[in-house]
């Protein structure tokens, strides 16, 4: 074999490993359950093999897994732009800070590596009914009984911004801290107050970051059970609970990929969307 | 003025994401026998019982053990890919990075689902192994991320220069490329570990009956109350998380600094 060709085939044999895991632990097993959604459930618990409709004719046209799937959008739709709100000025913050950057971009991101659970169910210590902010409450005397503030679609969004604030910090400082300062100084210099300038200058090169954010916030928050699990009421289920119930404790598991693939669709549209108009490599700043 | 406000407004962000943490904390130190409200007293005792429970034990063995085991597979596999997408020039490189990073783009839940769907269509039952392949195969898209960036950094012309004075390819690799790589495989791996040790989505779908990792097992407990005993966990856990990294941190700039980059 020639020197080039050798050349050539080395970053195939480097790359051939993590190639086949993700093929064979992701590609196939998606396409597997694409089949599998079209197989049916007996009465017998077995799954027959084949092509039936049944399955996709009830995730798509039940009002029950529409409601909850709308229910889940909106859901996600208000975690992200919470989280927008109170990350933008945050990282804003962080970028323009004269004091260390780096330590405080680090502050912020040290509960990104916090046990999800754990900030998860730190929430019950805050609002439930011994939590801190009832104790409060009854000692400076403003109520006589503990409120019970847990356990609704609320909890599930304050679980979530909690959880997911850091990536839109994240995202937001990425590009706010690569926008040159002195184009704000133009603008003054020229004539606009310091709040036009933002609004006209920083925040429109800004929005990549926001948008890059957003995106993060939108699919993960829309792709959890948990957090509805532990901070969520008996009808705070949101798509993925349905996911994990068919699987799990029903054991429908054609029904089950159908389900799981319907998520995907809804949410692998609007990463398309993302990736046409705005591509990958933003996101990839603020994940690496 | 305007940054006076700024300012405040990213103290009160600062607050919301600390202090239910901090909280948790305060509580774990509780010495009232529930896990709440008021303070009674200062104690220890949670984590005495802590370190007495067996089941939480072996929540932790079980973690550490697929911790270490995802982080060893997942950063090989990570540091060999990143190792062909920095050095060499890679015809469709920007496709095939998408390919490698596609497990975080799918949601977990739908990975979760197809992953054991399609292992137990080839016989792998619920188990530790489907465990490990779960977690390797999520964990991978962040190593290489993370050692992408890195590698970028080290110069070539070091290389370079080895080889003009006489080092072979392979030579070259384990006394001047590794060395300089070492901080960016330990940064991947450490990631690895901490997103395997916390991860829970895909742990509930793929982890056998009677088998738990830390997460589950909080999760298994929280479905009773809220216990004082949670809460000295999660200050375990806490202390674990933000120890690891920072830690991992200092190795890597003390490894950089004497290897002198």
């Amino acid at each position: 074999m020639s020197v080039e060709a050798r050349e050539a085939r080395q970053p195939w044999i480097l790359l051939s490993p993590a190639l086949t895991a993700v093929g064979l632990l992701l590609f196939v097993p998606l396409m597997f359950i694409v089949v599998y959604s079209f197989w049916l459930r007996t009465s017998t618990g077995a799954d027959q093999a084949g092509f039936y409709l049944d399955n996709w004719r009830e995730a798509l046209t039940d009002p029950f897994y529409r409601d909850i799937l709308l229910n889940t959008l909106k859901i996600a739709a208000i975690t992200t732009a919470v989280c927008a709100v109170m990350g933008y000025p945050a990282a804003y913050f962080i970028a323009r800070s004269k004091g260390s950057k780096a330590i405080l971009l680090l502050l912020l991101m040290l509960p990104f590596w916090i046990s999800y659970i754990i900030r998860t169910m730190s929430w019950i210590n805050i609002l439930g009914v011994s939590g801190a902010l009832n104790t409060a409450l009854l000692w400076t005397g403003l109520i006589s009984e503990p409120i019970q503030m847990l356990y609704n679609e609320t909890t599930v969004i304050l679980g979530l911004v909690h959880f997911l604030l850091p990536f839109m910090v994240l995202n937001v400082f990425v590009s706010l801290d690569g926008i040159d300062t002195t184009l704000e100084d133009a603008a003054n210099s020229l004539g606009a107050t310091k709040w036009e300038a933002f609004v006209q200058v920083t925040l429109p090169l800004s929005l990549p970051g926001l948008a890059a954010g957003g995106l993060l916030c939108f699919v993960l928050g829309a792709g959890t059970y948990i957090t509805p699990l532990v901070l969520g009421g008996p009808t705070d289920a949101m798509f993925a609970n349905l996911v994990f119930e068919a699987i799990i404790t029903q054991l429908n598991w054609p029904l089950g990929s159908a389900l799981s693939l319907m998520l995907l669709a809804v949410l692998g549209v609007l990463v398309t969307i993302y990736n046409r108009y705005l591509g990958m490599a933003q996101l990839m700043k603020g994940l690496g | 003025m305007g940054w006076i406000l700024i300012r405040s407004y990213a103290l009160l962000v600062y607050l919301f994401m600390f202090l239910p943490v901090a909280v948790v904390v305060l509580l774990s130190f509780n010495a009232s026998q529930f896990g709440s409200f008021p303070m009674t007293g200062f104690s220890f005792r949670w984590f005495i019982e802590l370190a007495q429970n067996e089941a939480i034990l072996r929540a932790f063995r079980t973690s550490i053990v697929l911790g270490l085991l995802t982080a060893l597979i997942s950063t090989t596999l990570g540091v060999l890919a990143s190792l062909a997408l920095v050095r060499y020039r890679v015809p469709g490189a920007n496709a095939v990075s998408t390919l490698l990073i596609a497990p975080i783009l799918v949601p977990e839940v739908v990975l979760a689902v197809a992953l054991l769907l399609f292992l137990n269509f080839l016989g792998v039952n619920k188990s530790f192994a489907l465990l490990l392949f779960g977690h390797v195969i999520f964990t991978l898209p962040f190593v290489i991320l993370v050692v992408q960036a890195r590698l970028v950094a080290i110069r070539r012309d070091v290389e370079e220069a080895a080889m003009s004075l006489g080092a072979s390819p392979r030579q070259t690799f384990f006394q001047i490329t590794l060395p300089l790589m070492l901080p960016a495989v330990l940064a991947g791996a450490l990631f690895a570990f901490t997103i395997s040790f916390d991860d829970i989505t895909g742990t509930l779908f793929w982890k056998p009956g009677g088998v738990e990792t830390v997460p589950t097992q909080i999760f298994a407990m929280l479905r009773n109350s809220i216990s004082p005993e949670i809460n000295a966990l999660g200050t375990v856990m806490i202390a674990m998380t933000v120890g690891l990294p920072l830690l991992g941190a200092a190795i890597a700039r003390t490894l950089s600094t004497k290897s002198g980059t």
